[in-house]
C-alpha cells in the first residue's frame, strides 16, 4: 500500500515537473530515440520485508544479464534494441503477485523473470498466462507452479518434489532417524517442501510427527520447539526462509535439542551463521540447484565487479532466466511474446548454471539438487543429487571442470 | 511437567517484552487517548541503534560483554527518546484537537516513515545481532532458562517497578495523572500539559529502547520490519489488560505471552492435531475477544480514574 502511494506521489511530482519544464526538453534525446527499440523485461521479488536481501540478489542477477546484453548491442527484427529492466517489489505477498503482473502487462513487457516466492509466483502466473507473456522463475520451487498446464511458465531451478526427496533421503541414509519432526512457515513454499519431505520419510518407514507451523514473520519458536522436544525426535526439518530459520535453530539449541536440524533452500545460505551463531554448526540443508560457488567463473567475477557483493543464492538462476528470454528473442528475431515463446520452450542454452533445457511442463530437465552442511561458519556442498543419483560434490566439480576445460583446450589446440 | 514449566518460562520471557512495549501504548493512551501505532517502530529503532553500537564495540574493543550490551542500551535510549519526542511534536501535537481518526492515521503514517528510514539506514537484510553474551543455560526443574531470558524477565520487572514509582511517587507522575484526568484543568492548575505529554512519549520511548535491545539479543536478529508485529501484539496486550491502565498493561503482556506459549504447546495435543501450533495467534486473539466480551474495558480497565 505504501509503495503505490509513493508511486502515485512520484507520478504527480513528475507530471508537475514535466508541466513546467516542457519547453526545456532538449531535442537531442528525441532524435536519438527512434533508432533504438526498447524491450522491457520485468523482474519481481520481495525488495522489502524479511527476505528482501534474497530478492535484491535475484534482481541483481537479472540486472547483470540485461546490462551485458545491452553492452553486446543486439539487433532484433532488424532494429538495434535496448533492454530495460522493470524491477518491482512484490513484498512476498501472494495478493501482490497478480497486481504486479497486471502492471507489467500494462507496461508491455516482453517477458518476466520471477517471482521469488512460490506463493507469489503461482497466482501471478495465471495473469501472465492470460496475456501470453512468458515468465521464467529462478527460485520458485513449488511443483504446482508448472503443474497448472500454463504454456508460458518456466523455471531454471529444480522442484520441491525433487528437493524434498533429496534432503529427506540424505537425512534418512546419513542419520538413520526413527522419528522426525517437520515444521514449516505456513507458506506455499514451506508447506509444500515440508509435505515432500514428509512423504519421502514416511515411505522410508520413518515416523513423522504431526506438523508444527509458524508464520513467515515468526521469531519466537520456543513454544513450538519445546513441544517438539517433548516428543523426542531424532531429526528436525524446517521448511521456511532464513530470517525465521535462524532464530529457530538458535532457540532449538538453547532448549537443549541436540539432534540434527535440516532446512530447505530458503534457509541454505551463509547468513545462517550470522543469524544463529555457533548453533548453525552442523546444519544440513539443500538447494534446488547447483551451489552459487559452482556457477560460471565469469558470472561470479562480473557480479562481484558490478555490485561489490557476493552473490547469495539464486542470482545465477535469475541471470540465466534473463539470458534465456533474450536468447529466445534473438532466435525468433522478435520481441513479440507470441513469436519467441515457442523458441523459449525448445531452447538449449549453456548458462552460468550449466545447460538449460525445458521439459513439456516448463521445468528444467535434469535439475541438480545440492546438499550442504554448515562447517566452521560456511555452508559446504556435500553432495549433488541429479536424476535420483547422489554424487559427491568433489566428483561433481571434477566432472564439471573436465567438461569445461575440454572446450578451451580444443580451441587452444589449433593455435599451437 | 518439565515441558509445561518450559512453556511457562517461554511465555514469561515473551510476555515481559510485550509488557514493556504495552506500557508505552497504555501511557500515551491514558493521557491523550491516542493509539500510537508508531510505538512498535520505536522499539525497532532501539534494536537497530543497539545493533550498531554493540557490533562496533564488540569488534573494536575488549570490553566485557555485559558492559557492551549496557553501553548499547544506553546509546539506544537517547535516540529512541528523541524519536518519541519528535513523533509527539511533529506528528501529534498539531492534531491534538483534531477528530480522533486524524492522529490515528498520522500514527500509521509515522510508522511507515520510520520503517522506511530504518530500511535506508540499516538495509533490507535481517541483521544478525552480535552474539557476545555467553549462552549459558540454567536447568530449572527439568526445564532450561538462558542467561538472556533471565535478564529479560528481571529487567522488565525492575522497569515496571521503576515506572510505577515514577507515576505514583514523583511530581512528574502527579502531573501525568492530573493531565490524564482532565488536561485543560490541569493546565489551569499550572501543569505544563505539553511538557507532560512529551515526557510521557519520552518515557515510553525509553522503555521501547530497552525492549528493542531485549528482543534483539534474545532472537539474535534485528530487522526493519520487526516492530510492526511486536507493536500489534503489545497493543493487544494493553487492550487485554485495560488500555490506559499501567498494571493492566503489565498483566496483559505477561498473560498474552503465556497464552501464546501454551497455545502453541498444547492446542495440537488437545484437538488431536486438527489445529496445529499455527493457531497460536488465533488462540491468543480468541482469549482477547473472550476477555473483552465479558470485560469490555479489559481486565483492569475500570479504574479509569487512576490511569496515567
Amino acid at each position: 500500500m505504501n509503495r503505490s502511494l509513493t508511486v502515485g506521489l512520484c507520478g504527480a511530482l513528475l507530471l508537475a515537473l514535466s508541466g513546467c519544464g516542457k519547453e526545456e526538453t532538449p531535442p537531442a534525446s528525441k532524435a536519438a530515440a527512434p533508432q533504438e527499440t526498447v524491450i522491457k523485461i520485468g523482474h519481481a521479488a520481495p525488495l522489502t520485508g524479511g527476505i528482501a536481501h534474497l530478492g535484491k540478489d535475484n534482481e541483481n542477477g537479472a540486472r547483470l544479464a540485461i546490462e551485458e546484453a545491452n553492452a553486446r548491442g543486439l539487433t532484433i527484427g532488424g532494429k538495434k534494441v535496448k533492454f530495460e529492466l522493470l524491477a518491482e517489489d512484490d513484498e512476498e505477498k501472494p495478493d501482490r503477485g497478480p497486481i504486479i503482473a497486471q502492471k507489467f502487462i500494462d507496461a508491455k513487457v516482453a517477458g518476466v523473470v520471477g517471482h521469488l516466492n512460490s506463493g507469489v509466483s503461482i497466482p501471478a502466473s495465471t495473469v501472465y498466462g492470460q496475456a501470453g507473456i512468458p515468465m521464467v522463475t529462478g527460485s520458485s520451487t513449488n511443483p504446482k507452479l508448472t503443474e497448472q498446464g500454463l504454456k508460458n511458465v518456466f523455471r531454471t531451478v529444480g522442484r520441491d518434489d525433487q528437493q524434498g526427496p533429496a534432503i529427506a533421503s540424505y537425512l534418512a541414509t546419513e542419520y538413520k532417524p526413527k522419528v522426525v519432526a517437520v515444521i514449516d512457515d505456513a507458506t506455499a513454499y514451506g508447506e509444500g517442501l515440508g509435505n515432500e519431505v514428509e512423504k519421502t520419510l514416511t515411505a522410508a518407514g520413518i515416523k513423522v510427527l504431526p506438523r508444527e507451523k509458524g508464520s513467515k514473520d515468526s521469531r519466537d519458536w520456543k513454544a513450538v520447539l519445546t513441544k517438539v522436544k517433548g516428543k523426542k525426535p531424532d531429526a528436525i526439518f524446517y521448511g521456511g526462509m532464513d530470517a525465521t530459520a535462524g532464530p529457530l535453530l538458535k532457540q532449538g539449541r538453547e532448549l537443549g535439542i541436540k539432534v540434527v536440524f535440516a532446512f530447505g533452500d530458503g534457509a541454505c545460505t551463509n547468513t545462517m551463521k550470522d543469524l544463529a551463531g555457533d548453533a548453525a554448526e552442523g546444519l544440513v540443508c539443500s538447494q534446488a540447484g547447483i551451489p552459487v560457488q559452482a556457477a560460471s567463473a565469469k558470472f561470479l567475477t562480473d557480479y562481484k565487479a558490478r555490485f561489490n557483493a557476493e552473490p547469495i543464492q539464486y542470482s545465477p538462476f535469475t541471470y540465466d532466466s534473463t539470458q534465456l528470454l533474450i536468447a529466445a528473442m534473438q532466435k525468433a528475431d522478435s520481441a513479440d511474446p507470441a513469436k519467441f515463446l515457442p523458441e523459449l520452450a525448445k531452447i538449449s542454452y549453456d548458462g552460468a548454471t550449466g545447460r538449460i533445457e525445458f521439459d513439456d511442463k516448463g521445468d528444467r530437465k535434469n535439475a541438480e539438487m545440492t546438499i550442504f552442511m554448515m562447517k566452521s561458519g560456511r555452508i559446504e556442498p556435500l553432495a549433488i543429487v541429479k536424476g535420483g543419483a547422489t554424487i559427491k560434490y568433489e566428483d561433481f566439480i571434477k566432472s564439471a571442470a573436465t567438461a569445461a576445460s575440454a572446450a578451451p583446450a580444443a580451441a587452444a589446440a589449433p593455435a599451437k | 511437567m518439565d515441558i509445561f514449566l518450559q512453556q511457562i518460562i517461554n511465555g514469561l520471557t515473551l510476555g515481559s517484552v510485550y509488557a514493556i512495549v504495552a506500557l508505552g501504548y497504555t501511557m500515551v493512551y491514558g493521557i491523550i487517548q491516542l493509539i500510537n501505532f508508531a510505538h512498535g517502530e520505536v522499539v525497532m529503532i532501539g534494536a537497530m541503534v543497539a545493533f550498531t553500537v554493540i557490533g562496533w564495540l564488540a569488534a573494536n574493543t575488549a570490553l566485557p560483554p555485559l558492559a557492551i550490551v549496557l553501553i548499547g542500551t544506553i546509546a539506544a535510549i537517547p535516540v529512541c527518546v528523541a524519536v518519541g519526542y519528535a513523533l509527539e511534536v511533529f506528528a501529534y501535537r498539531r492534531l491534538r484537537h483534531a477528530p480522533r481518526l486524524a492522529p490515528l492515521i498520522t500514527a500509521i503514517g509515522a510508522s511507515i516513515v520510520l520503517q522506511q528510514i530504518a530500511m535506508m539506514i540499516w538495509s533490507r537484510n535481517p541483521l544478525a545481532f552480535p552474539q557476545i553474551i555467553p549462552n549459558t543455560v540454567y536447568a530449572v526443574g527439568g526445564a532450561t532458562i538462558t542467561l538472556v531470558q533471565l535478564a529479560i524477565i528481571i529487567t522488565s520487572v525492575a522497569m515496571m517497578i521503576g515506572l510505577t514509582l515514577v507515576v505514583y511517587r514523583t511530581r512528574l507522575g502527579v502531573a501525568m495523572r492530573a493531565a490524564s484526568q482532565n488536561a485543560p484543568i490541569a493546565g489551569l492548575m499550572g501543569v505544563n500539559v505539553n511538557g507532560v505529554i512529551a515526557a510521557t512519549f519520552m518515557i515510553g520511548a525509553a522503555l521501547a529502547a530497552v525492549a528493542g535491545v531485549m528482543v534483539g539479543t534474545y532472537y539474535g536478529i534485528a530487522h526493519y520490519t520487526m516492530g510492526a508485529l511486536l507493536g500489534l501484539k503489545a497493543f493487544c496486550a494493553a487492550v487485554l489488560g485495560g488500555i490506559g491502565n499501567l498494571a493492566g498493561a503489565m498483566l496483559g503482556g505477561m498473560l498474552l505471552g503465556i497464552v501464546e506459549a501454551l497455545g502453541a504447546g498444547y492446542i495440537g495435543d488437545f484437538t488431536n492435531n486438527v489445529f496445529g501450533s499455527n493457531y497460536q495467534d488465533v488462540f491468543a486473539f480468541l482469549v482477547l475477544i473472550a476477555v473483552l466480551v465479558f470485560r469490555p474495558s479489559g481486565l483492569l480497565g475500570e479504574r479509569i480514574g487512576e490511569r496515567a
